[in-house]
Parts: C-alpha cells; sequence; structure tokens
C-alpha cells in the first residue's frame, strides 16, 4: 500500500513536471531557431499576446473540472467586441460599454449553464448550439462589417503599459489568475467544482446545489471570454466580427496539455498556465522562424489530441483500478 | 425423464484479488430439468453462472458440458456450445425489430443482400413452436419486459441452446406473465433442454425446479431433489446456522419518536409507514430490488416521494438532499465507490464536503477549523490514514466508510440511514463499523439499518422492517422475540405467516 502510495506520488510529480520540460525544451528550440526570440521585447509581446487566450483558458478551466466543455467562449468573444465596439461608436463611454460587453458575454454564459444543468444537454452539444447561434447573431446584427471609431483612451487596456514595461492586458490577465486561485483553492465553491467534476451524484447526496454550481462555471467562463472581447478590441482597435474565432479550440487544447482531465474533476490553475504559455510560444515561435498559419493549425490539432489522447488513458487506467478494487471488496490493508 | 448429465461443474474455485468468492463449488444440471439456484446476495450465484457463461475464468475445478470436458471458452464459445445465459437487463437491441432481434448474427443471405423473406419465415416458425404471439414486425423497446423476455428465450433457441440459465426472470413479471413464462420453461423440457433458473422467490422454485442447489457465501451446501425438501429446510440451508452473539447489540431505544413516516410511496414502494425511536436501530430487510433503498433516499430527500414524514414530530417536505440535511438526516448509501466517496478527493475534503458552510467564512473556508475538526475525527473513529491528504480511493473499504460516517458527525446529524453499512468490508473492519453505530445510538441518535445480511441485521437491530417487492410485510419487534431468520425470510419472499 504504502509503495502505491509513493509511486503514485512520483508518477504525479513526474507528469506535472513533463509539461514544464516541454515548455523549456520548446523555449530552448526557438531560441536556438529564432534570432531574438529571447529579447525581453519578444517575451512581453508573447505574453500580450497569451493574455487574451489565457484569459479564456481560466473560464474553461472551471467548466473542464466540472466535467463540462464550452465551445461557444471564440463566440462570447466575439459578442462581446461587437457589442462593446457598437456602443463606444453609439457615444457610450468607454466603462459601461465594457461592462455591457462583459455582461453579455455572462448572459450567454448563463443560458449555457440552464441548458446544461437544468435542461440537461451534453455541454459539448449545448455550448456547440450557443456558439453557432452567438456568432450568427453577432454576423447578423453588424451585417459582417468591422466597427471603427473609439476614444482614444480606450487603447490603453489592450495597448498600454504599466511602469512603461509591463504590458496593460498581462496585468489583468494576473489579476484574473490570482482571484481564479483564490475562488478555486480557498473558497468553498472551488472545492464544490472539483467534487461536481468528481462524481456528480456523490455531491448531490452531499447537499449542494450542483445545478447552480455548474451554472456559475458557465457564467465564470463567459467573464472571462467578455473580458478578453474587451482587451482583443482594444488591441485590435477595430470591432471585427469574426474576433474570437477558433478561441475555444486553443483553450481547450492549453487546458487539457495542463493536466485539466477531460472527464472532469482533476486539474491545477498552474498548469493551465503552463499550457496556455506552450501554446503561446509555439504560435510566435513558428510566426517568427516563418512556418505558415495553416501549420500551426495542423500542429495544434495534433498537440490536442495527444494531451487528450494522454489525458483518456490515464483516466481509464484509474477506473480499472476501481473496478478492481470493488470487486474484490476495497478490502486491501 | 432422461438423466443424462448436461453440465458437470465440480469443485470451481474463484478468487477476486485473493479474497475467495467461490470455494469447491459443484453444480450438476440433467438433461431435460429445470435446476433451481438458490442463496443470498453474496452467496456466489452470479459469479458461478459468469462463469458459466465464460465471462469470467475459473481458477479452479472442472465444467463438463454435453459429456466433453472444457478448458477455458469465451463468451462466444459458450454460445457455440449451446450455453445460453438470460440476464436481468436484457441483451437486445431496443430501436431493431423483433425479427432483427433474433436473426441479430445469424442473419441468411441471399448473394450478399439479406434474405429478410427467409428470416421472417424463421422467426414465425420458432414462435409457432412456443405458441407465441408476437408481431415480428414491432420494435422491440415497446414490447413489455416479459414479451422482451420471451424474444430473448426463442434467440437463445435459435443458437440451438442446450442450456438456458435465466437470472431472476420473474423480477418484473405479472402474475399473468409468469404463467406463461413458465409454459416456455415446460416446452423446453420438452424438448430435452435444460434450464438454471435463478430466484429468490422460494414458491416460484417450489412449482417450476425439479432439482435445487443451495449456495451459502461462495460454498456448496447442497443439492436435493425438490420433491424431498420443505420449504423450512431450503431457507435454513440458505441462511445457515444460528446467529452468534457477536453484535454489540446496543438496545438504546427510548420512547420518543425522532421520525415518523406515514403512506409513504413512490417509484418502487408503495405505503410504508413506521416510526423511529430516539437511541433505536430499526433495520430494514428484504431482497435487493425490494425497495429498501428507495425507502431511505425518500427520507433523505435524494428521490421524489408521496406520503408524509414528520421529524421530531413536525411534517416536513423533502425535495433535495439539502432539506435532509437541514433536518439533521444523513444517508450512508451502499455503493461507497459512485455514491458514498469523492474518489479523487482527500480524506479530509470527503469529510468535510457537507459541512463547509459552517466551516467558512463568507466563501473561504476556514482552513486551521477545517483541519482541527478532521483531526479531531481520525482520531475519534482511529481511522487509518497516513495523512489527512491522502486519497480516499487509497484507503480500505473499511476506513473509507468510517470516513463517510463522520462527513456526517460534522453536519450534527442525527437521523443516520445506513444502507449496507459493512458491504465490501473485511470482518474486522466491520465490527469497528458495529461499535460505531452503537456508539452512535447510546449518544441519544437514531439509525436506520438495511442490510441484506440477515446476521447482522439480526444482531444490531431492535425492530426490523421487512419488504417484499415494495411492500411492507410487517415489522418485528426484538423486545417481544419476534426477530428469527426463518420469520423474516418467509416475509421478504412474499409469504404471509
Amino acid at each position: 500500500m504504502k509503495n502505491n502510495v509513493t509511486s503514485e506520488r512520483t508518477m504525479e510529480f513526474i507528469k506535472q513536471n513533463a509539461i514544464v520540460l516541454v515548455l523549456i525544451l520548446e523555449f530552448i528550440f526557438f531560441t536556438i531557431n529564432t534570432d531574438n526570440f529571447l529579447s525581453a521585447s519578444n517575451l512581453f509581446n508573447v505574453l500580450r499576446q497569451v493574455s487574451t487566450t489565457g484569459i479564456v483558458c481560466v473560464g474553461m478551466t472551471f467548466v473542464m473540472i466540472t466535467g463540462g466543455i464550452d465551445l461557444s467562449v471564440g463566440a462570447e468573444v466575439g459578442l462581446s467586441v461587437v457589442v462593446c465596439a457598437s456602443l463606444m461608436v453609439n457615444g457610450w463611454g468607454i466603462l459601461p460599454a465594457c461592462i455591457a460587453a462583459i455582461l453579455a458575454a455572462m448572459l450567454v454564459g448563463f443560458i449555457n449553464g440552464l441548458l446544461v444543468a437544468n435542461v440537461g444537454i451534453p455541454s459539448l452539444i449545448a455550448t456547440l448550439g450557443t456558439q453557432t447561434a452567438v456568432r450568427g447573431a453577432v454576423y447578423i446584427w453588424t451585417n459582417c462589417l468591422p466597427i471603427f471609431g473609439f476614444p482614444e483612451e480606450f487603447r490603453v487596456l489592450g495597448q498600454g503599459y504599466i511602469l512603461g514595461v509591463i504590458p496593460v492586458p498581462v496585468v489583468i490577465m494576473l489579476c484574473v489568475l490570482i482571484l481564479a486561485w483564490v475562488y478555486i483553492n480557498m473558497t468553498k465553491y472551488g472545492r464544490y467544482t472539483y467534487a461536481i467534476g468528481g462524481n456528480e451524484e456523490v455531491t448531490r447526496l452531499s447537499g449542494i446545489k450542483v445545478k447552480v454550481m455548474k451554472n456559475a462555471t458557465y457564467v465564470i467562463s463567459g467573464f472571462c471570454a467578455g473580458l478578453a472581447g474587451v482587451i482583443l478590441l482594444s488591441r485590435l482597435f477595430s470591432g471585427q466580427p469574426r474576433a474570437g474565432i477558433n478561441y475555444e479550440m486553443d483553450a481547450i487544447t492549453a487546458v487539457v496539455l495542463g493536466g485539466v482531465s477531460v472527464t472532469g474533476g482533476a486539474g491545477r490553475l498552474s498548469g493551465v498556465i503552463v499550457g496556455f504559455l506552450i501554446i503561446g510560444l509555439l504560435s510566435n515561435g513558428f510566426t517568427m522562424m516563418g512556418v505558415n498559419e495553416y501549420w500551426q493549425t495542423f500542429l495544434k490539432g495534433i498537440i490536442l489530441l495527444t494531451a487528450v489522447g494522454l489525458d483518456v488513458r490515464s483516466v481509464s487506467r484509474r477506473k480499472k483500478q476501481v473496478v478492481i478494487d470493488a470487486d474484490s471488496g476495497g478490502s486491501a490493508q | 425423464m432422461d438423466s443424462a448429465k448436461m453440465l458437470e461443474m465440480k469443485g470451481i474455485c474463484k478468487y477476486f484479488s485473493g479474497v475467495k468468492a467461490l470455494n469447491n463449488v459443484d453444480l450438476t444440471v440433467r438433461k431435460g430439468e429445470v435446476h433451481a439456484l438458490l442463496g443470498e446476495n453474496g452467496a456466489g450465484k452470479s459469479t458461478l453462472i459468469k462463469i458459466l457463461s465464460g465471462s469470467l475464468e475459473r481458477d479452479a475445478g472442472e465444467i463438463r458440458f454435453d459429456g466433453i470436458s472444457r478448458g477455458k471458452y469465451s463468451p462466444q464459445a459458450a454460445i457455440a456450445m449451446g450455453i445460453s445465459v438470460i440476464y436481468q437487463e436484457l441483451n437486445l437491441i431496443p430501436e431493431m425489430t423483433v425479427e432483427e432481434n433474433l436473426s441479430l448474427g445469424k442473419e441468411l443471405n441471399r448473394g450478399v443482400f439479406l434474405d429478410r423473406a427467409a428470416m421472417s419465415r424463421r422467426a414465425v416458425e420458432i414462435m409457432k413452436t412456443f405458441e407465441i404471439d408476437i408481431d415480428i414486425g414491432a420494435q422491440v423497446g415497446r414490447l413489455s419486459v416479459a414479451y422482451q423476455q420471451m424474444v430473448e428465450i426463442l434467440k437463445a433457441m435459435l443458437n440451438n441452446s442446450q442450456l438456458v440459465v435465466m437470472d431472476e426472470p420473474s423480477a418484473t413479471l405479472t402474475n399473468s406473465e409468469l404463467k406463461v413464462l413458465f409454459r416456455i420453461i415446460g416446452e423446453l423440457k420438452q424438448q430435452g433442454k435444460s434450464v438454471i433458473y435463478i430466484s429468490h422467490r422460494l414458491e416460484e422454485i417450489e412449482e417450476i425446479a425439479d432439482r435445487v442447489t443451495i449456495l451459502r457465501d461462495g460454498e456448496f451446501v447442497t443439492t436435493r431433489d425438490m420433491c424431498d425438501v420443505s420449504m423450512k429446510e431450503l431457507i435454513h440451508f440458505m441462511v445457515g446456522h444460528e446467529v452468534s452473539e457477536e453484535y454489540p447489540a446496543p438496545r438504546a431505544a427510548q420512547n420518543e419518536v425522532v421520525l415518523s413516516v406515514s403512506h409513504l410511496r413512490n417509484g418502487r414502494v408503495r405505503d410504508v409507514n413506521f416510526e423511529l425511536h430516539r437511541g433505536e436501530i430499526l433495520g430494514i430487510a428484504g431482497l435487493v430490488g425490494a425497495g429498501r433503498t428507495e425507502i431511505a433516499r425518500s427520507i433523505f430527500g435524494a428521490d421524489r416521494y408521496e406520503g408524509e414524514i414528520r421529524v421530531h414530530g413536525e411534517p416536513v417536505k423533502m425535495r433535495t438532499p439539502k432539506d435532509g440535511i437541514r433536518r439533521r438526516i444523513a444517508l450512508i448509501p451502499e455503493d461507497r465507490k459512485t455514491q458514498g466517496a469523492l474518489l479523487d478527493m482527500t480524506v479530509a475534503e470527503n469529510m468535510t464536503i457537507s459541512c463547509l458552510d459552517s466551516l467558512s467564512k463568507g466563501p473561504f473556508i476556514r482552513k486551521k477549523a477545517e483541519r482541527e475538526l478532521v483531526d479531531q475525527n481520525i482520531g475519534k473513529l482511529r481511522i487509518r490514514v497516513s495523512s489527512p491528504r491522502q486519497k480516499i480511493k487509497n484507503l480500505s473499504g473499511g476506513n473509507q466508510q468510517k470516513v463517510i460516517v463522520t462527513k456526517w458527525f460534522a453536519t450534527n446529524s442525527d437521523i443516520m440511514l445506513f444502507d449496507e453499512p459493512t458491504r465490501g468490508i473485511d470482518v474486522g473492519a466491520k465490527h469497528e463499523i458495529y461499535e460505531i453505530m452503537s456508539s452512535i445510538v447510546k449518544s441519544g441518535k437514531s439509525i436506520v439499518m438495511i442490510s441484506s445480511e440477515l446476521p447482522e441485521l439480526i444482531g444490531m437491530s431492535d425492530r426490523i422492517l421487512v419488504m417484499y417487492e415494495g411492500q411492507q410485510m410487517g415489522i418485528l419487534d426484538e423486545a417481544e422475540g419476534e426477530i428469527t431468520q426463518e420469520l423474516i425470510m418467509t416475509l421478504a419472499s412474499g409469504k404471509k405467516e
């Protein structure tokens, strides 16, 4: 028994650090193969680029810990971009416009939550539906034309710097990460989120409002996507109706890569950070090496499948172990 | 009757990770006989059948079928040999028609195309042989369970099975449907086929079986001709010896009624009435599927119900488990792995999941308070863990169960519903669980204990409520000397005294 525990811990240690190793190898690879990958300006650039997907990843992490998935984050980003842009163009102040945009994305998250937790549609299908519907609504509203003409001060959010070097979006991302870490690790709601992903029925029988808690994760995901949308709008300074397309793919890849189980119940925020850094560095490095975007898309798909494949295999091994224990009466002592 | 042997299983042994599930079990079935297999839950019936059907491998023993000794074989090979098992969960594809189900895997072709006409003819023919009237074009999912069962039997016949095993075939049948089933079984006998009939219902076995084999705790007890054995003897063979006095038997019941249930009905049970007193252990006996678990789940708020529940005299409506917990009721479910424990979480997290509200300041968990509570509980119940942060799935069954019990200490529960509290727990740990239950009632709390193990139920309970098919058959009182294994078994198999 004791041996088991130790070997399990070692395995877990290797698993968690394998991903860090990948990040380091990637780092070395690009440092050797490109000219100024390792410059401070480029690294901050990478961080700024990942800040939007990074924030989306945080929301996705919550949903995936409960065992769900949120395919609508990209569309929520698009919705947030367009709502924020058109409100500002129509004379709203920057802050009210941003808040309205984030609320709109949270509303979509709330609808996702209702569909998944209350109606009982599998999250994959429910959020695929809202993704398509929301993206469609954005196209209808804008006629698929970009929106221009925002107040200059709005640039700060996506393009500004704090202390002259740290990009504002990076600071925002760090704040989101800290809040998420506190929620997950220090509040009872974080505990419930893991419990639901571990076993929904046990959680319900423990007196926890499972539906409300599940719904909350989709609203959080909506909040993160909305916030990312506002930052993205400020960076691009043009309200693109197609903004955020494929964000869900990047986010899911990063989150799974970071060790969040596709079946829920397990995963850490620190892993997710490593996950989206790997994806971010990959885009940046390949772009600097002149690898075209088609190849990048192809590679991301392969990475996602590899990460999920490894996760699913380890989960099925775990499940098998449990079944064997149950058969023997679980009395291994 | 031809008394040649169809099946001979000799000295069958099966271990699950070192634990003996079957020890030296014999089963001999003659050609053209209906052979009943009897035993309590956990006696090893299903393990034996799984070995026969090829889905489990035996660790020792010999199987002769149709006169030939058989080594290892797969489920497919078993079917090819002529052994068909009809499980309680039927193996039919509900979306397909009767004919399609019958033909599955035995399709007739004309060239590369299916010969639908020939397959329909074959299906109609087999129906005629057994005088069954089912539309072969009907979708199987729309048929009643009884008819689906018949389709399954016909499927076995099309496979040219010589031996048909029926695992609790009557569990979901009405009386008239049962008659049809018996007629079909009679037909099988006529054709010289053998049937192994597994059921808990003694009166059915009395009616249909020629011989009976009884298992107990994985051991072979005896094989008898039905005409030579009385119902009373059968029950005695099943339950074994009288209970020895090895239970703490707290006997702490007081007069005050803490829980009263009247006219409780839900999907499974109808009209259950009882009162639970302070300091009492009320046992619930009955076979699997009799509705015992459903009573507990309704009281806890996990399932919908109709009827009245009063807690400390106050009428309450339990809609969710949260309502149950608020009324200080606790449920320790029968299946720890799927309903009791959060396997991937730590011992500490499992212990406090239901009482985080009281351990938190606003949304924030007070880690120090949590830690103190957990340490206290681990000490109090002597739970063997290397650290509170150890994952619960790495504990033994007994220690897992203790963690789940302490989870409800933390919510100050005073009515605790234990569903199969010692299932999958080894003997030593069982005693610790009994001691814990005993100290619970001695501290003025009350327990409802559901168990399939009669000795422990009798040993622990002040009174025992017996269920049969969702119906309350009676409440036996220890103080009145009414509790005997025989009486419980009689009531639990549906017989009034």
